[in-house]
């Protein structure tokens, strides 16, 4: 029996009818939330930063902007590369990374339990939730007077501000994840015998640690930006305070130096954090359900 | 008698006052039965299955297990949703050793003996369900049928005094819900639990029974207990042609009919 192939050759006498719609190929570059071939969704990805690049270079470029602003791309290109040797650029990752991820670990630590806590039992949500959501609209740069009056302008209050930052968000959205696990789960767990506390570690925590592991990925990023809003206004070294002397030396090609360090330094922990995402819920990627 | 219900009553804080769920019902369950509830969508019947299993409360009456109060969910009430409820995170093998996992902690240090049956138990009934040789995938790999095949082997390795099974074919399609009951008919004749079984497909519910009973739509009542009379080896899909089947289906059927379509008339008579 021969079967119909997109490319075969018309058959004579219903020749030169149009292919049906439903006989074609899907779109190549746009269906629908659809897949495209890999090489493509690359290109896009590089076009999106050339794009980024190009604009910067126009806006370089342009009579009445002032170069101090927007300095030519080759001054900045040559003082990234003057930035990667040098030792001070290495000590300022180093402590910021020290301060982002002490805070946050810290914050991880304590909101994830809390969290699982309040999305299980109503009465620790009552206790827990109102209060943080309360919190959690205090900005945290308003925090810095009493970290300061409290803490001093010692590591501790870097550290403390990250924390404050990233703990009530944490706990909140924690809370949120196990909560969306279906009770069916729970209650089929309970039907076996499962007691309180084994519903809580065998069924609700590890039905929510994926969303748990996303709420992370997240808080992590803003825990980046607390630290700069802490380093900004004390601290002698770190990625925050060395934008800000940078600034009172007008060293503008330093400053995109330091925001590209920024960027990418978010962009490698992101993709540290998918990666793990990706290997510890191997279940959860042939997600079907 | 396995299982008692007596004078269990239901209603719910509505809008308008309240709704009368179930009413007054009365049901006793002997070991080793079968028993269906079947009655039209909003009878109350899943209700009912909540209720025996402790997920849910009664406004009035008691359900007793062997002569004790049920009080909450346990292990000896195993429950078999229509959604599959297994845990996605573990693989097929793990998720129907679960219920030994968890009672590892009644008995501390299990025999080697013991832990040896216990083993032998997960891969008898999963090779019963034909799911050994998927005993590595996840769930989510599994196809509808294959996750209930692999849901009611779970809820028989917690060796439940009763299960009760809420329209666990309901969400599959016409040919794999015959290939699971008869699987249902094998499992049950080597394992012989008490089952509570809720549908409302009337030949599911012949097919599988012992005995049958028909649920009023609200408030939900028995209006009908139906022995049913054939022998545990004749059962199969083509048992469903039998002139005798069909008969006891037509009485069912408009049992049913009958039942819904005076249903308002009657609430309103029972009200006064």
């Amino acid at each position: 029996m021969p079967t119909l192939v997109r490319n075969s050759v018309p058959v004579a006498g219903r020749a030169q009818r149009k292919p049906r719609q439903s006989a074609q190929a899907p779109p190549r570059w746009f269906p629908v939330r659809g897949e495209v071939a890999r090489h493509r969704s690359r290109a896009f990805g590089l076009l999106g930063a050339l794009l980024l690049a190009a604009t910067y270079v126009c806006l370089s470029h342009r009579e009445g902007v002032s170069s101090a602003l927007v300095p030519p791309l080759s001054s900045v290109l040559h003082t990234a590369w003057e930035t990667l040797l040098s030792a001070e650029f290495w000590l300022d990752v180093k402590v910021s990374f020290l301060r982002v991820t002490a805070g946050f670990l810290a914050a991880a630590v304590l909101a994830v339990p809390l969290g699982i806590l309040a999305g299980t039992f109503r009465l620790s949500s009552a206790l827990l939730e109102p209060v943080s959501e309360f919190l959690r609209y205090v900005p945290v740069p308003a925090l810095v007077p009493l970290v300061l009056i409290s803490l001093g302008i010692e590591e501790s209050a870097k550290v403390a501000l990250v924390f404050l930052g990233t703990f009530f968000q944490l706990l909140l959205m924690t809370a949120d994840e196990v909560r969306q696990v279906p009770l069916s789960l729970v209650q089929v767990s309970q039907s076996m015998g499962a007691t309180r506390l084994e519903v809580v570690t065998r069924v609700l925590t590890p039905a929510a640690l994926p969303g748990i592991s996303h709420a992370l990925r997240i808080c992590n990023g803003w825990a980046w930006s607390y630290v700069v809003v802490a380093e900004l206004l004390a601290a002698t070294e770190g990625l925050g305070f060395r934008i800000l002397r940078f600034y009172r030396f007008i060293q503008t090609p330093n400053i995109y130096v330091y925001l590209l360090a920024f960027g990418l330094i978010g962009l490698a922990l992101d993709w540290l954090f998918r990666l793990l995402h990706a290997r510890v819920f191997r279940w959860n990627r042939a997600g079907r359900t | 008698m396995k299982l008692s219900i007596r004078s269990l009553s239901k209603s719910y804080a509505a809008t308008r006052g309240t709704v009368e769920a179930l009413s007054n019902l009365q049901l006793q369950v002997g070991e080793a039965e079968f028993v269906s509830l079947v009655g039209t969508s909003g009878c109350g019947k899943s209700t009912l299955l909540h209720i025996i299993g402790g997920l849910e409360a009664a406004s009035s009456g008691t359900i007793e297990l062997d002569g004790e109060l049920v009080r909450g969910p346990g292990a000896e009430l195993g429950l078999v949703f229509q959604r599959p409820s297994l845990f996605p995170w573990l693989s097929v093998l793990e998720n129907v050793r679960f219920p030994h996992t968890l009672r590892r902690k009644r008995t501390p240090s299990p025999s080697p003996r013991e832990l040896e049956n216990r083993a032998l138990l997960v891969e008898n009934l999963l090779r019963l369900v034909g799911l050994w040789d998927f005993r590595n995938a996840y769930p989510a790999e599994l196809s509808g049928g294959m996750q209930q095949r692999a849901a009611i082997a779970r809820a028989l390795v917690a060796r439940p005094d009763v299960l009760l099974m809420d329209e666990p074919f309901g969400a599959l399609d016409a040919q794999t819900r015959e290939e699971m009951q008869e699987l249902l008919l094998h499992v049950n004749a080597l394992h012989r639990t008490t089952t509570l079984f809720v549908t409302h497909d009337i030949d599911e519910a012949l097919l599988l029974s012992d005995r049958v009973i028909v649920l009023s739509p609200r408030p939900g009542r028995i209006i009908g207990d139906i022995t049913v009379p054939f022998a545990r080896d004749r059962r199969s899909a083509e048992l469903k042609l039998d002139p005798d089947f069909l008969q006891l289906k037509r009485q069912l059927m408009a049992l049913l009919r009958h039942r819904t379509e005076r249903a308002s008339a009657l609430e309103s008579l029972n009200e006064r």
